[in-house]
């Protein structure tokens, strides 16, 4: 398979562009003139201080927000994302920062809302919901039992892979994890880190908004920094050091440019 | 994502009694004050509060506010009040009750009592709750105006039309057949009554069997088997004994006289007759299974719980929240057009003040009934029994002769304490 990298190299059509992407709430510019791109198999990752517009960004591409202005391409072609529903009809699959899991629901529940599995006569097949529960639980998260219980009942780690599954069950061809690893523990947090290898082993393109700066370097492939609301840059990981990395996401500039 | 490995079943700890029966604390907490309150005041009214004729009006006079309560469950799950249910029950009676008096007799000219009014007025009514309550979720739900605020304007705006529609009048007689959905003047008698209830029973049974079917099919942990027996023995005595209770309330005899004469028939000598289940309570019976089977088992429910829940999550999962509120609205006018159907029909006519004070009476059964105001939890059969409690507690408290003010005193009283109740429990158990 060619890589991203080599992609990239060729000039191929990156499977999703986010081009000159702005969006205000009440005269604050979240997000200013953005644009980022995306290949398969790649791992962009999102960088920048809190507040810095990462979360907005991403919620115009899973259909949360509208923009103002700017542009969606997929595949090269133009397209509209005006709620939840056209994203996940472009394959595109979001893990939230906040989760948004409806409490009060069973893991299984929350796996399908929205896309119930129902029987021949359009009723909720449960057994069956739970049963697909099972097996995609048993592969992100071996230790997890309480398949009866609303996730309100489940620990931090337990929610975030009840989201996780969420996320990779639908066969998403383009993925956004948004601080996906905040709420695991050390050996939680490296499955994640397996998990995604093996979906950008599949081809699947990521966007990963990541604090730790070190697990970016591992995982991604190039790093798009913002900083309030504004796109800093975009480095090839592989051109740059984790020092680098802060330098840009504090100082707001890229590496080798003077202060601004 | 190909391997497909099944997550080991948890293995079964020891459980109690009532944990290995799945049964809901909460409910089995609501049966259990229902019988105290029944036991009390039987005991204080020397027998006459568990007679036949007592438990027949009872349920008689649950029906209407139950129906009702059912929708406010949903209205209150998504985090919606609806203040105007008993308002729009007046407006429905009153459109109702110039359709079979008015509009059908003398603007279509067929008279009264002919044989198509009754289906003319109740279809106008649901048609009409269904729309008013549509509009309402439309405000709500796209207008983004509080539920509150718009269901208060509707409570002055649908008591008020229905007041301007009559001129205040009391309108009756209503449809003869209209009628039969009151209560006492339609009844199935006794026999059909026995078929109806072996029918539920067996409904009922299969149900319990296919369910159990289904997740031994899935491999999941099912109840022991003797567990499976009692729930269904406790299913089949509730629905036989409630038809042998109802069964056993005979018509009066003057009254049986009258039916015959009616026909052109003469009474036998020493004949006596039961009234069985009356429509109203079927109507009622019918609206409660299709709420449980829409709450638990159709994607609408689903929606209805998780943008309960937490409403983001459910945006973000593709569910066009708006368009569910006007649908949830849109139910809770269709169940006021139904319940107006059954009230003004137990009245034998539509009076002005038809409905007053039943929104409190239904937000107070769907919450007594566990329904929580923060949203996300309720269930059907609850908000029925706490109609039915609502209803034992004020009628015996009439039969006791508790003075009027004491009873609404009494009400208002009961209401708070259990929801408190409801919060130490939730706090116990660890639940929301
Ligand atoms: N729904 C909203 N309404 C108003 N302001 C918002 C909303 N969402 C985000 N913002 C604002 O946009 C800015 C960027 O927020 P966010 O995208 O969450 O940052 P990040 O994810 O990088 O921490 C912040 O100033 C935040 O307060
Ligand atoms: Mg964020």
């Amino acid at each position: 398979m060619t890589s991203p990298k080599e992609l990239r190299a060729q000039g191929a059509t990156p499977m999703v562009e986010m081009n000159n992407i702005s969006i205000s709430f009440g005269g604050i510019k979240a997000v200013d003139d953005v644009s980022v791109d995306l290949y398969p198999g790649e791992v962009v990752g999102l960088l920048g201080h809190n507040g810095a517009g990462k979360s907005t960004l991403i919620k115009v591409l899973s259909g949360a927000y509208k923009m103002d202005s700017g542009e969606i391409r997929i595949n090269g072609n133009k397209v509209e994302i005006t709620n939840p529903r056209d994203a996940r009809a472009h394959n595109i699959e979001t893990i939230y920062q906040t989760l948004a899991l409806a409490d009060n629901l069973d893991a299984a529940s929350n796996l399908f809302l929205g896309r119930e599995i129902v029987t021949g006569t359009g009723l909720v097949n449960d057994a069956a919901m739970e049963a697909e529960c099972r097996k995609i639980m048993g592969r992100l998260n071996p230790n997890f039992r309480k398949f009866n219980e609303p996730v309100s009942a489940l620990s931090g780690g337990q929610r975030q892979s009840v989201a996780i599954a969420r996320a990779v069950y639908f066969n998403a061809k383009i993925l956004i994890m948004d601080e996906p690893t905040a709420a695991l523990g050390p050996h939680e947090t490296q499955m994640v880190a397996e998990l995604i290898q093996q979906l950008k082993a599949q081809g699947i393109g990521i966007f990963l908004i990541d604090h730790d700066v070190h697990a970016v370097m591992k995982l991604c492939d190039r790093a798009s920094v913002m900083k309030n609301g504004q796109l800093v840059g975009t480095v090839d990981i592989d051109d740059v050091t984790d020092d680098d990395l802060l330098s840009m996401i504090i100082l707001g500039k890229k590496p080798g440019e003077a202060a601004a | 994502m190909t391997d497909t490995t099944s997550q080991p079943i948890t293995p079964q700890t020891k459980r109690n009694f009532f944990q290995q029966l799945e049964l809901d604390v909460r409910l089995l907490g609501m049966i259990g004050a229902f019988i105290i309150l029944c036991i009390g005041f039987n005991l204080v009214t020397d027998g006459r509060f568990l007679t036949p004729r007592n438990i027949f009006n009872l349920t008689i006079q649950t029906v209407s506010v139950a129906i009702m309560a059912s929708g406010m469950v949903f209205v209150i799950v998504t985090r919606h009040i609806d203040l105007s249910v008993g308002a729009l029950l007046a407006t429905c009676s009153a459109i109702m009750a110039m359709t079979q008096t008015e509009f059908v007799p003398h603007v279509l000219g067929l008279g009264l009592n002919h044989p198509i009014t009754w289906i003319v007025a109740v279809a106008v009514g649901l048609a009409a709750g269904t729309l008013i309550g549509a509009f309402h979720g439309w405000m709500v739900g796209y207008l983004t105006i509080p539920a509150f605020i718009v269901t208060l304007g509707g409570f002055l705006v649908w008591r008020n039309v229905a007041w301007y529609m009559t001129d205040g009048q009391t309108i009756g007689p209503l449809d003869s057949t209209f009628l039969m959905f009151g209560g006492t003047n339609g009844t199935l008698g006794t026999s059909l009554s026995w078929v109806l209830g072996l029918g539920a029973t067996g409904l009922a049974l299969l149900t319990l069997w296919n369910s159990r079917r289904a997740k031994l099919a899935h491999e999941f942990p099912v109840k022991p088997l003797w567990a499976e027996g009692v729930m269904a023995a406790i299913i089949s005595a509730a629905i036989l004994g409630l038809v042998a209770v109802l069964n056993a309330y005979e018509i009066p005899t003057a009254r049986l006289k009258r039916m015959f004469e009616d026909r052109g028939e003469v009474m036998p000598e020493g004949l006596t007759m039961g009234y069985g289940l009356p429509i109203s309570v079927l109507i009622l019976i019918a609206v409660a299974v299709v709420m449980t089977v829409v709450a638990r088992r159709t994607r609408l429910g689903r929606y209805i719980f998780a943008t309960g829940g937490n409403p983001d999550a459910a945006e973000l999962s593709g569910i066009n929240t708006r368009l569910l509120t006007v649908k949830i609205f849109a139910i809770m006018g269709f169940l006021c057009a139904l319940s107006a159907v059954v009230a003004s029909a137990r009245l034998a006519n539509h009076s002005n003040d038809i409905g007053t004070l039943d929104e409190l009476r239904v937000i107070a059964a769907a919450v007594i009934g566990g329904t929580a105001l923060s949203g996300g939890f309720g269930t059907i059969y609850g908000a029925i029994l706490g109609a039915l409690i609502m209803q034992s507690l004020q009628s015996g408290m009439a039969m006791v002769g508790v003075d009027a003010p004491f009873q609404n005193i009494v009400v208002g009283t009961v209401l708070v304490a259990a929801v408190f109740i409801d919060i130490v429990y939730r706090k116990r158990v660890g639940a929301k």
